[in-house]
């Protein structure tokens, strides 16, 4: 994998479910070397599915399988001794080590970033927590629903709601705080290999996501601070989103339309008579009566499928899209002319569609050269024919559980 | 001061809104120096949010509050690209430069000359980030894309709303951010390829793209199972009681996440083992997941009464995942955040200082990276076309007048 931006990268993962693991996944699928540490019993992802059948299975987990791409995995107990001495051998070879264990697990541990700056100085080491190495939060519990609510985006979505005392605040669909978290990450890892060139020296990276999350906030907190505004989630004071038509088969997202987009808009639905009406004259009217423009739009989508409505808009410059199931997403036309999805073949879990890559490099794309490792399956690569150690040496690791 | 990453990379930055300017602020705190190329006819449509506010047409581009929390520590400069002159001058300001960044519709660029292939003429190791909705190759190219309209088409809104219910929005521009991010991180690596290789490219970032390259599960579902997966609300896949919850006080509530066995017995305990949780239908996780309506409504009952604060505390001390959903105020109010330095402050000259949200970007213990105000319009005319490019002043008061740099 050297051909890739990040050949020359040797990653050390250490880090379980979904933050840590994209954050490696990403610098893999763009060359870089890593070598997955789980513990003897595997990453928590593997437990959590979707699997197929619904049956679940360590080596069937897709989202274990999406994560996990291109890396070479070992298993480890670090908390035994021959497993830490281990654990170090591979530090002193790695330029990253990726984290998101709690910060007392990994000073209890002792492979806090004090200790294994002195093995390797040139380590760029990546933390990431729920709430950072310090302050007041540092040792409270988070997960994905918590650091979207805490990071204040939950709060916001759906974004307009008519009802506040029976719709609470949403962490919106997946588990966007910890991907976004991950991306985050990886790009600090490598601003921390930047630095490294410039200086010689490695780093401690201290991501903290619940501050991954509330960090995208970052309009409303300007807007706050400065002009005094406070965003609200009600309906009647709508932030301009949650304008879903019902259409045919479902709905469409339109949004507020500038004068050149509700040309085309009106073209398409066919130069209706009520779109020339006074109060639609202009984009401020048009929203003051969004309204009645909504009914009467209506009128028009009701009529017609999203698909037919997406094209029939956006073809005339006009912005539209169509509120996709996941399955109409797999059927884009855009997305299969691009390639975004791809297949990959596992020897346990079989070949399936995956999501392809966040972005197209010209040069250098993200590649998946080979499917996430099954439990333990380069031990023997990395112990024996990197570190050296003989196979029987594995086997009596093995026995005391330190593999 | 600690050597920054991006110290001697120069950007040119032609982004508007979120996703393309979120990108080059990361890179800006890096170090990077990002140059902003906007016009008088065209300026950032988020500094127009500042004029709408003031009321008076004209005077508020400098003084937008949310234009000032997407370009911290950029350059700006003013070039009317309708002007052959202008792309000239951008030309030149590429041939010096390191990245590119745009985020117009497709075809803009060409248009314009100043696609990547004109551009690798220039600067033939220039690396060029275009940030769009479809992308820029395919049948749908061309077509507008703006966040809500991407979580509609990725099928983000399908998964986001309230479980058994129609489809629902995000409540900020969620694809701008993960296509933000993304674009910074793939920007990095591009250099680090070029460093060792010499050799440039071109980055062709779609926000549907980013967007699905962070949903697997939904789409893995649906790949290996055939199952469409429909509005998750709070709820996880696995895990229950996980959910947000009614508090004390107006609007208050409360997320709570139970992931094992040992938590939810430490979950009874603290909400006094009332009699309906040793039920048969709340007495194992499958059971209780199944059952999770009732036991929301029962979990409900117990939180109603009791503050934000007195909840997170009590479960956290039993080590469960809770804490309150937090509003902009919550936020700015919040010690934790305060301690670790995530606000930060800068002197605009024409906003002056006020909090605000700052890359969460620690290192060694410390708040890292270069944090200056955003950049009234134009400010950097003078260093940007002067000390970079070494005209004269009668050659830019020329420019000025022929409303090339306008």
């Amino acid at each position: 994998m050297a051909g890739g931006a990040l050949g020359d990268l040797k990653i050390l993962e250490f880090a379980d479910f979904i933050s840590g693991p994209f954050c490696a996944k990403v610098m893999a699928d763009l060359g870089a070397e890593v070598i997955k540490v789980e513990p003897p019993e595997g990453d928590r992802a593997r437990r959590s599915g979707p699997f197929p059948g619904d049956i679940p299975h360590p080596e069937k987990s897709a989202l274990f399988l999406y994560l996990n791409t291109n890396k070479l995995g070992v298993t480890l107990n670090p908390e035994s001794t021959t497993g830490k001495k281990i654990f170090h051998q591979l530090v002193r070879d790695a330029d990253i080590l990726i984290e998101n264990h709690f910060p007392s697990t990994m000073e209890a541990l002792g492979l806090d970033y004090g200790s294994l700056s002195q093995i390797n100085p040139r380590l760029v080491m990546v933390s990431i927590s729920p709430f950072g190495q310090n302050g007041p939060y540092r040792d409270y519990r988070a997960n994905n629903l918590v650091s979207m609510h805490m990071g204040g985006i939950a709060y916001y979505t759906p974004g307009a709601v008519d009802n506040p005392e029976t719709e609470p605040p949403l962490k919106g669909g997946g588990h966007q705080a910890d991907f976004v978290t991950g991306i985050m990450a990886a790009l600090m890892g490598l601003a921390g290999i930047a630095v490294r060139s410039l200086t010689g020296a490695g780093q401690h990276i201290d991501l903290s996501a619940h501050e991954a999350v509330a960090f995208n906030l970052m309009r409303d907190i300007s807007s706050f601070s400065y002009d005094g505004v406070v965003p609200s989630r009600l309906r009647s004071q709508s932030r301009g989103f949650g304008n879903f038509v019902p259409c045919k088969d479902g709905y469409v997202q339109l949004y507020a339309v500038d004068d050149r987009q509700w040309k085309g808009f009106v073209e398409a639905m066919g130069d209706p008579e009520w779109a020339k009406e006074e109060r639609y004259a202009n984009a401020f009217s048009r929203i003051a009566n969004w309204e009645s423009l909504e009914k009467n739009v209506a009128e028009w989508t009701r009529r017609n499928r999203k698909e037919d409505i997406y094209h029939a808009l956006q073809s005339r410059h006009a912005s539209c899209g169509p509120v996709n199931t996941v399955e109409e997403v797999l059927r884009s036309g855009q997305l299969a002319s691009r390639g975004f999805f791809i297949e990959v073949d596992h020897p346990k879990a079989g070949r399936f569609k995956y999501p392809g890559a966040p972005c197209k490099l010209s040069e250098t794309p993200f590649r998946v050269l080979r499917p996430a490792p099954r439990l333990g399956e380069h031990n023997e690569e990395i112990l024996v024919e990197r570190l050296g150690y003989t196979r029987q040496d594995l086997a009596k690791m093995r026995a005391s559980d330190a593999i | 001061m600690k050597k920054l990453p991006l110290e001697g990379v120069r950007i040119v930055d032609f982004t508007q809104i979120q996703a393309g300017p979120q990108a080059t602020m990361w890179l800006a705190v890096m170090g990077a120096e990002v140059i902003k190329v906007e016009s008088r006819q065209r300026p950032d449509m988020l500094r127009l949010y500042g004029q709408l506010r003031d009321g008076q047409a004209g005077i508020g581009l400098n003084r937008s509050s949310v234009f000032a929390a997407l370009n911290l520590s950029k350059k700006d400069c003013t070039l009317n690209l309708t002007q052959p002159r202008a792309v000239e001058l951008v030309k030149k300001i590429v041939g010096i430069s390191d990245v590119v960044v745009e985020n117009f519709t497709s075809g803009v660029m060409e248009r314009l000359g100043l696609d990547y292939a004109s551009l690798r003429q220039v600067k033939p190791d220039i690396i060029m980030l275009s940030t769009s909705g479809p992308g820029r190759t395919g049948p749908e190219r061309s077509y507008l894309a703006y966040a809500a309209i991407i979580h509609a088409f990725s099928g983000l809104c399908s998964l986001s709303g309230y479980p058994g219910r129609p489809p629902n929005q995000m409540g900020v521009m969620w694809s701008d951010v993960l296509a933000g991010q993304t674009g910074a991180f793939t920007v990095l690596a591009a250099l680090h390829h070029r460093d060792r290789t010499g050799q440039g490219q071109y980055l062709d970032l779609s926000m549907s793209e980013a967007t699905l390259s962070m949903m697997p599960e939904a789409v893995m579902d649906y790949t290996m199972n055939r199952r469409v997966r429909g509005c998750e609300g709070n709820r996880d896949d696995i895990m229950a009681p996980h959910g947000c919850y009614p508090c004390r006080g107006e609007d208050r509530w409360v997320a709570i996440a139970v992931e094992n066995e040992q938590q939810w017995r430490n979950f009874c305990r603290i909400i006094g083992d009332p009699a309906w949780s040793r039920e048969e239908r709340f007495s194992d996780p499958i059971s209780r997941w199944r059952h999770q309506d009732d036991l929301d409504r029962l979990v409900a009952d117990w939180t109603r009464t009791r503050q934000q604060s007195e909840i997170t505390q009590t479960l956290q001390e039993a080590g469960i995942a809770a804490g309150p959903s937090c509003t902009v105020t919550d936020l700015l109010e919040d010690d934790h955040l305060q301690e670790r330095c995530f606000f930060c402050e800068v002197d605009h000259p024409e906003m002056g200082r006020a909090p605000m949200a700052r890359p969460p970007w620690n290192v060694d213990g410390k708040a890292f990276g270069r944090y200056e105000p955003a950049p009234l319009l134009g400010e950097h005319n003078d260093y940007v076309f002067r000390t970079l490019l070494g005209l004269s002043q009668d050659e830019i008061d020329r420019l000025i007048e022929d409303r090339v740099i306008y």
